[in-house]
């Protein structure tokens, strides 16, 4: 292993300025995959800059009722919280779904959002990837790719984003919260991640060096009667082959809102907008549930191993949105 | 003074649960396993792997990294001190990885090419990172499929025949009412252990001195005499505590290198691999590729057994997974055929993992008696039951014992078989659809010679010394148990020092013959102990001693068929617009001989039944076409079960003492393995109508194969 420096930073303003001085350094939150990422050499810091001692560790109801989430919130403390909780259930449910208790107990909000793909090509050396060596090629896409995207992926990547977490934030239209040393900024989920495109290994739109300060959910009713489902090959501690995060509001049959995110399947937590608006102001039936999955899963691009993605996709929109509709029938 | 071995006879250790000796050292981290344990001046070796399949290394460019901070040297193929495999040890000929750094060829991805050694092992590792070796890469093949072009069948051998076979087949299968012909894969698997092998050598006073983490010392130690020519006496091997083996831990290319190390360096140097190189290093299970036809009368009686099977090996060694030999214990039929073909390819030789031959092998034959059931419209039981032999099918050799029909019969009772509906596809519980089945098990019972000596001391105690290895399955306790017994006293009264090569030779912890084997041994020398104690007299400071040696008795055995034998049971709830399997509980019986700490033992099947869970749905390793090498090596993308998989798993056994073995016992280590997947696979059918016939049970497969409806015949 690399030797490195650690330094631990007590505010922000003071991260910000640190991590400015050393184009080589890196904010460290839990560590849980940067550390495994320094081990394998994937990453290789001169300097890691320990921001969990920022005062960026609190939940607070925002003005307008919505939830602003510190950057260094744990993702236990986060699940464990009753405003989270209660307002939006299936945040809860999709931080619980992801890791282990000792690794929720050390990840944190802020590094949940920029953790690294899991794709087995970009943690080995030894073998090409572009989203790690832009230009080697991409060996996922001729080889192993079971557990690779079927939306907005490129010709040059096909590795998915691991998060749990991101897929209900993205449901619930969050808003990312950064500093920089020109001052402070914002991004919505939305805008957050970038596009594949022929750049795999420029993953956000965060302005170089900035520091995620927290996360602010809108307030957002629907959210109360949310849920979130993970598909994995084991039933604890593995990521997700499929997952979704959904929300629906039925008066009289009639879909009045609906949220729905899918995990494991693109480059980013993937909001369904195209399935929403098919929905929107339609029947909460059956068939309209398998044919907004349909409209948002038209775009679908599969390789010959993760084809099944689309039908399970598919099942778990249509399984989520008729749980949901009997929830709120009772 | 003078001493006795109890002035009342005290017996009943064995039988009676027992806690670990090691137990509270090992909970409180007390104890020290190989890679931690500390010596003066000690140095760090960190391997550098090929990342080429097939080859040959042009340079290793050593240079820059001697000049990194704390390197000491960098040893390769061009530099290395010469060492002779051409012989061999007590297991056959070894696997041509312990001639490592002797030539420049590279015959997979993975083989060791160098080791950098340093004062630390974080400057170690830094500096075999950056080490530069240049290839000439040739193409390479590592495309396992069934019937692939290159596959061959073995020569035959007394002690492992490749092929065996008795009658027509063709014809009984014409002749049969019914017939089932399936094909049926299991993938790449790792041993996995918790503790990655470890090793550290050193020259102390002319002798050798290597702590190690091992399955065996003398085996190590015997190995490593004959590769660097020295005197058997000279060199001693030491494997305290062992974090799971599991036929991964015999000589590697780690205590080699630590030897060839410490030799350049004069010096303690320790080798430890990491997670990964283990997946190229220390052998896996092959791949299978199985056929089994079966025809039957409409009664289940069988007329025709064929199993085919299929591995693969590398191109520097012949190693066979033994899938066919199942059948030879376990069925008999008009005719009879069995054969295990292998296919050498550019990849690491595989090696024994637990259960070798019966793990895979019964995954495949265990499904196909179901199928079989299911098509004869008979109790999956009830068939086995019909077709149980009176001698060995293909030996026709009698039976040790074979309790296997006493296994599915309290299975059966304590699981509620009874009451099942044989139709598939018929019970829901929300979005799961539930089924049961159920599998036979089995798996040899041997024994090999071994020495072990017992000495009486002056304070009234028994000192044990036998190389035996505790892999963590309680073997020190059990054996412990067994001198308490042999000597009738309490089993406080006995120290037990096991797994240095100096004790003399014994048999490996392996092949579910570690116990037997020693337990015999402590056996033969207590009752020689007792005999010279029975003269009275005055014990001597440094104790009175007696040895043993089974190889006399162990080879005076009567020919038969020694095995043990079990049921498994399991239910599952499977979602198949998910693909979700998940096992709601499983059941052990096992006939395997006579138990000696109920404790540990239930732990070791309820070990391996969780093992067969895993295989069933998660293990796989996947390798990557184009660079020959593995995907995601690690345990995040190497899956077995997690705690959340593991339900309620229940094990247990009927009496079945061994009447030849002097304390009743034939060997648990393996069985718990054998047929659990196939149990778990009949289960799936029996939910869901579809049989699955490729391992592991992944969501994407039980999705895409759906449901079938009651009564449609599976394809």
């Amino acid at each position: 292993m690399r030797e490195f420096g650690y330094q631990r930073v007590f505010d922000v303003p003071g991260a910000v300025a640190r991590l400015g001085a050393d184009p080589d350094a890196r904010y460290l939150g839990g560590g849980t995959n940067l550390v495994d990422l320094m081990k394998a050499g994937v990453e290789r810091p001169a300097l890691l800059i320990d921001v969990r001692e920022l005062p960026l560790d609190g939940i607070e109801t925002t003005d307008d009722g919505g939830l602003r989430i510190g950057a260094t919130v744990t993702n236990s403390d986060l699940a464990a919280h009753p405003e989270v909780r209660r307002r939006y259930p299936a945040l809860a449910q999709a931080v619980l779904a992801g890791a282990s208790g000792q690794l929720r107990n050390m990840a944190t909000v802020g590094g949940n959002l920029l953790q690294r793909t899991r794709c087995g090509y970009f943690a080995d050396l030894a073998k090409p990837c572009n989203k790690r060596v832009p230009g080697s090629g991409c060996p996922a896409i001729e080889g192993e790719h079971h557990n690779h995207a079927i939306l907005g992926a490129s010709e040059h990547c096909v590795a998915i984003h691991p998060s749990d977490m991101g897929v209900a934030l993205a449901a619930f239209d969050a808003v990312i919260s950064y500093e920089t040393a020109d001052g402070p900024g914002e991004l919505p989920l939305a805008e957050f991640y970038l596009p594949v495109g022929d750049t795999p290994h420029l993953e956000t739109a965060l302005p170089s060096g900035a520091l995620i300060t927290g996360v602010t959910l809108p307030p957002t009713p629907v959210a109360a009667v949310s849920r979130y489902r993970k598909v994995r090959e084991r039933a604890s501690y593995a990521f997700a082959i499929g997952s979704i995060a959904a929300a629906l509001d039925v008066q009289d049959g009639v879909v009045r809102e609906v949220r729905l995110a899918l995990g494991a399947v693109a480059s980013r937590p993937w909001r369904a907008q195209e399935a929403e608006r098919v929905l929107t102001g339609g029947p909460a039936s059956a068939d309209a549930f398998a044919a907004a999955a349909d409209a948002e899963l038209a775009a679908a691009k599969t390789l010959p191993h993760n084809g099944y993605k689309v039908t399970l996709m598919r099942n778990l929109v249509v399984a989520m949105l008729t749980e949901l509709t009997e929830e709120a029938a009772r | 003074m003078t001493t006795t071995t109890g002035t009342t006879a005290v017996t009943g250790a064995v039988g009676a649960a027992h806690t670990r000796l090691e137990g509270r050292d090992k909970v409180t981290g007390a104890a020290r396993y190989a890679g931690e344990i500390p010596f003066a001046e000690l140095a760090h070796g960190w391997l550098v792997l090929s990342t080429i399949a097939r080859g040959r290394v042009r340079s290793v460019e050593s240079a820059p990294v001697l000049a990194m901070p704390g390197v000491l040297t960098v040893l390769h193929h061009g530099n290395a001190p010469r060492v002779d495999g051409s012989y061999a040890g007590m297991l056959g000929r070894p696997d041509p990885i312990v001639e490592v750094f002797q030539h420049d060829r590279v015959p997979y991805v993975g083989w060791p090419v160098a080791l950098v050694v340093a004062e630390t092992s974080e400057q170690a590792r830094e500096a075999a990172e950056a080490l530069v070796v240049q290839y000439d890469e040739e193409p390479h093949d590592i495309a396992f499929f069934a019937d692939r072009p290159g596959t061959y069948t073995p020569e035959n051998s007394p002690a492992a025949q490749a092929e065996t076979e008795k009658g027509d087949i063709e014809a009984e299968l014409a002749a049969s009412a019914v017939v089932v012909d399936a094909a049926y894969t299991t993938p790449e698997e790792h041993h996995s252990s918790l503790e990655p092998h470890a090793a550290t050598a050193r020259w102390d006073s002319g002798r050798l001195d290597v702590v190690d983490s091992n399955q065996g010392s003398m085996w190590v130690a015997d190995e490593l005499a004959k590769l660097f020519s020295l005197d058997p006496a000279s060199v001693r091997v030491r494997s305290e505590h062992v974090g799971g083996a599991f036929g991964s831990k015999g000589v590697r290319p780690h205590q080699i290198l630590a030897v060839m190390a410490t030799t350049v360096l004069h010096r303690p140097v320790r080798v430890v691999l990491t997670r990964r190189q283990m997946f190229s290093l220390v052998g896996y299970r092959s791949p299978t590729a199985q056929r089994v036809r079966l025809g039957a009368d409409t009664d289940g009686r069988l007329r025709a057994f064929d199993h085919q099977a299929q591995s693969l090996t590398s191109t520097v060694h012949e190693f066979i997974e033994r899938s066919a030999d199942m059948g030879r214990v376990m069925y008999d039929a008009d005719a009879h055929h069995t054969v295990n073909r292998v296919v050498p390819l550019d990849v690491p030789t595989p090696t024994w993992m637990r259960a070798p031959g019966e793990a895979p092998g019964s995954f495949a034959l265990e499904s196909a008696l179901d199928e079989l059931a299911e098509k004869i419209g008979m109790d999956p039981i009830a068939l086995r039951a019909r077709n149980e032999p009176d001698a060995g099918p293909v030996s026709g050799l009698p039976f040790s014992s074979r309790n296997v029909l006493a296994c599915f019969q309290e299975g059966a009772r304590r699981f509620g078989w009874a009451d099942r509906d044989p139709r598939p596809g018929t019970r829901r519980e929300g979005r799961w659809l539930l089924g049961t089945g159920t599998a036979a098990a089995t798996y040899s019972s041997g024994v090999v010679p071994s020495t072990a000596a017992v000495t009486a001391e002056t304070d009234g105690t028994f000192t044990v010394r036998i190389t035996a290895a505790d892999v963590g399955t309680g073997a020190r306790t059990a054996l412990a148990l067994i001198a308490a017994d042999a000597l009738e006293v309490e089993p406080g009264r006995i120290r037990i020092q096991i797994a240095d090569s100096d004790f003399g030779p014994a048999m490996i912890a392996g092949g579910s013959m570690g116990t037997r084997s020693w337990g015999w041994a402590i056996m033969a020398a207590a009752r020689e102990l007792r005999e010279q104690l029975v003269l009275g007299g005055d014990i001597p400071p440094q104790g009175i001693t007696a040895r043993s040696d089974t190889g006399a008795a162990v080879s005076a055995l009567a020919k038969k068929e020694r095995h043990s034998f079990g049921a498994q049971f399991a239910e599952v709830a499977v979602d198949v617009t998910s693909g979700e399997v998940r096992v709601r509980r499983m059941l052990g019986i096992f006939a395997a001989g006579r138990i000696v700490n109920p404790l540990t033992a239930r732990s070791q099947f309820i070990g391996g039944m969780t093992w067969g869970l895993s295989m069933a749905l998660h293990e796989e390793a996947i390798r990557d076409q184009a660079s020959g090498g593995h995907v995601g090596a690690d345990f995040a993308g190497y899956h077995f079960a997690a705690n959340a998989d593991v339900p309620l798993i229940e094990a247990d056994w009927v009496d079945d003492p061994d009447a030849d073995d002097p304390v009743g016992i034939k060997g648990i280590g393996e069985i718990g393995i054998v047929g659990a997947a196939a149990a778990i696979a009949n289960a799936v059918w029996h939910a869901t109508g579809v049989r699955h016939r490729d391992l592991p049970i992944r969501p994407d497969r039980v999705l895409l194969a759906g449901t079938r409806p009651a009564g449609e015949r599976d394809a």
